[in-house]
């Protein structure tokens, strides 16, 4: 569309409005992160130092090194449990006619609405009863309530226009259903799976109430309960160097696989909540 | 040994019915053609052949043994999709091999089939490339390969040609027409909705409508001796006229029936009348479209070109050996 | 002949996988959530506490509501439905819900007719909205919590230079703006999505229509009210009770940002402090089950209003 030089103009600004916000205060903790001592209590709007100490001292001093372990040990199994049981299931809800799909569908959607907080004390019974508490086995277990719905549900909108045709020369050429998934299915689902188990991570990744409710040690913590218990003696001494210096360890590999898989996303994140 | 036998084949999705008491023998290495308008259940046909849909009632028989209840990979058949339905991610070689795998042969009889199709389908340079690098006639073959690396004894084919472009379509007509001499005990049906392919394949065609089986009979058989109104429609090209009023009530019918090539111009006397409202010139033949005295519209074709004008008057006369007749109904009349 | 025997092997065995398929899902999902919502409910309903929970014995709906007479005449209701605190929290949550759903709504529309337009650079736009979205929830509120510091935040060094404000604002502790402060976080770190999800229903709609329009003469304001916006409603609609839903939820901005602040205490928060914090249990219970309640209702509301093409016929 042609536009008139202020239409431009005011265009330009808009957007130039909506980067700033967008990408200000991740680049703001990022300057902080880099600033030490009496440095960090001067507001400045560009970078002026360029001093690691924060870093140094975040991965060297403390468990947070052992955090971050934690946390793509727990991302990394969830990804992988979600993923394992949702093929197959994913399967089952798009390619098979049997009486009660519909009704499972709606069971598997109505789990992913479900407020964390009305299994919370559910759960830490049942955590407590296995002997899970305080084991990152807890989060592996716990996150299954939210990654497992969202992938089982995109993998089957994803299932769902793959080409019948093809399942159907796989039958006449005699493969069982399990064969059709590994042999025929899965090499097809590469992409489907790659953004499925990328969403499924990150959120494991961010999880916050599980994380702090049924882990009490440092050590067994995750890096966001990590972070948001990051503290001084007192409301003067908080930290803000180390915490930013955290925040970004944490968000830049984050931010880096959004970026580069970001038509990916964008399409499972759609497919996810749009496709009723 | 490998007929196909339906005996009061029935098919309903719920509660529409889409198949009626089909009652089907096929010989073997018969080569039949299912044809009809779409939603006259030929393709659900095939598919309760091919195992991929439950029968409802009735019986099917391969080789005298009853189907009804094995397994598709088990009933002896192999089937060539519309889509061509060729694994994307494996080379050619492994899509007509998966299916000998799944079956357990060995590797080298594995091997050896699958040369051996290669071979006789000219496709043998193409085992290590991937479907998406092929071109569709490429395809096709190699779905038809995939077919006959599993050495069946009943060859399934839905609507095989319709993904293809015209000139490629007669090609590939003509190497079925091939193929099917090469393997002549393996018994073949083939699905369609184009009544030319019916008509140069077939041994015999089963005309479907509406859920039942209109006629049954050679392509000749079907042509001179339709046994309704329907199937006289469907099959001949251009469509045979169908005329009403006095011209049918003087035989006796409700309708009668001439096809475009049984109507000869006569300058001098003739029996029609009429106006010439169009003419096609299709360099071999002509179809020239009349609007005849009392009759209504007439398309007669004549060989070669004429230069017969729209809006001139010409006069004309049907065979009368090649008249058909029918009752309200569409059911023929006895002459 | 019994009805099973119509159905072939295929479709016998078919059905079998599907269930075989499904069982190792239902039965995690039984566990993970069937099961421990069962108990939260059940909890609700009696005296359960931290450490013994083994013994926890019905007591009825007194965690709800119980009015306790004095002997003499007078009395007094107790329960969450009696707990001014519970309300007040309550209010907070929908207050929240309402007010960030509609900012992110505006926004995030705002943001997709943006990048729904030809321009250089689009696709490092899009990349930079999406900024917000990638960085974890915890990390948000801890960036902006180091951003609205009373002494040192960069927000009021804004705000003064811009004028906006005459002195230093507490955002996170002042009871007036602690509200606030939990919104421009949510607000900003989800507005992202809303956009994806309102840009995925304008790419839907075909171009040829901007065409017709434009060769109608039709001003471009009103082509968006007249044919855009009735045509990408569905759209909003879905992404608005998605995002309600999700709001309704709040736990981690409010708890991280603000702590102990009647002023943002959430359902969410409140019911995990009576549960793990204030050792009531069965009364924090209570409070994840009527939050459990609210939202159950708003779902089920908004499956049959739309009537979902669960089976995926349409598709």
């Amino acid at each position: 569309m042609k536009r008139t030089p202020l239409q431009s103009l005011g265009f330009y600004a808009l957007v130039a409005i909506i980067v700033l916000q967008a990408v200000f205060p991740f680049f703001y903790a990022i300057l902080t992160s880099l600033e030490d001592g009496q440095a960090l209590f001067e507001v400045n709007y560009l970078p002026t130092s360029l001093n690691l100490a924060n870093y140094r001292s975040m991965l060297t001093e403390g468990v947070f090194g052992r955090q971050i372990l934690n946390s793509v040990f727990v991302a990394t199994v969830v990804v992988i449990l979600s993923l394992a049981l949702a093929v197959t299931a994913a399967y089952a809800l798009s390619r098979i006619r049997f009486r009660g799909r519909g009704l499972l569908l709606l069971t598997v959607l109505s789990v992913s609405m479900f407020p964390q907080i009305a299994v919370l004390s559910g759960l830490f019974e049942v955590i407590r009863t296995f002997g899970l508490f305080n084991s990152l086995w807890s989060l592996v277990f716990s996150y299954m309530i939210f990654t497992l719905p969202f992938t089982v549900w995109v993998l089957t909108t994803f299932m769902r226009n793959l080409p019948v045709e093809i399942e159907e020369a796989a039958i006449m050429d005699g493969a069982s259903s399990i064969t059709i998934i590994r042999r025929v299915f899965l090499p097809l689902m590469w992409p489907a799976m790659v953004t499925t188990g990328l969403l499924a991570f990150i959120h494991a990744w961010n999880e916050f109430l599980f994380a702090l409710t049924f882990l009490s040690t440092d050590s067994q913590r995750t890096v966001p309960v990590a972070i948001a218990l990051i503290s001084g003696r007192s409301e003067f001494e908080i930290p803000w160097g180390n915490i930013m210096a955290a925040s970004v360890i944490v968000t830049l590999p984050l931010v880096a696989l959004v970026l580069v898989f970001q038509r990916k996303i964008v399409s499972g994140l759609t497919a996810g909540a749009v496709k009723g | 040994m490998a007929s196909v036998e339906l005996i009061n084949v029935s098919k309903s999705f719920g509660k529409v019915e889409v198949l009626r008491d089909i009652n089907l023998s096929l010989e073997q290495g018969e080569f039949v053609v299912f044809v009809g308008p779409s939603g006259c259940g030929k393709s659900t046909l095939l598919r309760l052949i091919a195992g991929l849909e439950d029968i409802t009632g009735g019986e099917l028989r391969i080789g005298g043994a009853p189907m009804n209840d094995v397994l598709p990979a088990k009933r002896g058949i192999a089937m060539v999709f519309q889509s061509y339905a060729l694994y994307p991610h494996m080379s050619v070689f492994e899509n007509m091999a998966f299916g000998l795998e799944q079956a357990k042969l060995s590797r080298s009889d594995i091997e050896r089939r699958v040369h051996e199709a290669a071979t006789m389908l000219q496709i043998e340079p193409l085992l290590d490339r991937k479907p998406r690098q092929l071109s569709g006639g490429q395809r096709q073959r190699v779905a038809i390969g995939r077919a006959i690396t599993r050495d069946p004894r009943v060859f399934l084919f839905d609507e095989p040609l319709s993904n293809l472009d015209a000139a490629l379509r007669v090609d590939t007509r003509l190497e079925i027409a091939a193929l099917r001499k090469r393997l002549p005990d393996t018994t073949m049906i083939y699905v369609t909705h184009d009544q030319v392919e019916a008509m140069t394949l077939a041994d015999r065609i089963v005309v479907l409508n509406g859920g039942i089986v209109e006629q049954v009979g050679t392509p000749m058989d079907l042509y001179e001796r339709p046994a309704s109104q329907f199937v006289a429609g469907f099959i001949g090209s251009p469509r045979m006229n169908f005329l009403s009023g006095p011209v049918a009530e003087a035989h006796g019918a409700a309708c009668l029936g001439i096809r475009p090539e049984h109507i000869v111009l006569t300058p001098e006397g003739g029996d029609w009348t009429g106006r010439v409202t169009l003419t096609e010139r299709l360099g071999s033949d002509t179809f020239v479209h009349v609007e005849a005295e009392g009759i209504g519209p007439v398309n007669i074709r004549v060989e070669g070109r004429t230069d017969i004008a729209a809006g001139s008057t010409i006069r004309m006369t049907p065979d009368p050996a090649s008249i058909h007749l029918f009752d309200a109904a569409g059911r023929p009349v006895a002459r | 002949m019994p009805e099973t025997s119509r159905k072939s092997r295929l479709s016998r065995n078919r059905t079998r996988s599907a269930w075989l398929f499904l069982a190792p899902m239902l039965v995690t999902l039984f566990i993970v959530a069937a099961w421990p919502l069962g108990r939260t409910i059940w909890f609700s309903f009696t005296d359960a506490s931290l450490d013994l929970m083994a013994d926890a014995k019905w007591v009825g709906i007194r965690n709800y509501l119980e009015y306790v007479d004095w002997g003499d005449g007078e009395g007094q209701y107790y329960g969450l439905l009696a707990d001014a605190r519970w309300w007040r929290s309550v209010w907070n949550t929908v207050r929240f819900a309402v007010i960030s759903v509609a900012f992110e709504t505006l926004f995030g529309l705002v943001i997709a007719l943006v990048l729904n337009q030809q321009f250089r650079g689009r696709g490092l736009v899009r990349a930079a909205v999406l900024v917000p979205w990638a960085i974890p929830t915890i990390v948000s509120a801890k960036m902006w919590a180091w951003m609205m510091h009373d002494q040192f935040g960069i927000l009021n060094d804004m705000f003064l230079r811009l004028g906006l404000i005459s002195h230093p604002v507490a955002w996170t502790a002042s009871p007036d703006t602690a509200m606030i402060a939990v919104l421009i976080v949510d607000i900003w770190k989800t507005t992202p999505f809303m956009a994806l999800l309102i840009l995925a229903g304008l790419q839907m709609v075909p171009q040829d229509i901007y065409e017709a329009a434009r060769l109608d003469g039709v001003p471009a304001w009103r082509t968006f009210r007249k044919v855009t916006l009735p045509l990408i409603m569905p759209a909003i609609l879905v992404a608005i009770v998605f995002r309600a839903l999700d709001a309704l939820r709040i736990f981690d901005i409010a708890y991280v940002l603000t702590p102990n602040t009647d002023a943002t205490r959430t359902m969410s928060v409140y019911a995990r402090e009576n549960l793990f914090d204030y050792d009531q249990f069965a009364y924090g219970s209570a409070a994840s089950t009527l939050l459990f309640l609210v939202i159950a209702l708003i779902t089920i509301t908004f499956i049959l209003a739309t009537r979902m093409d669960l089976e995926g016929r349409n598709t």
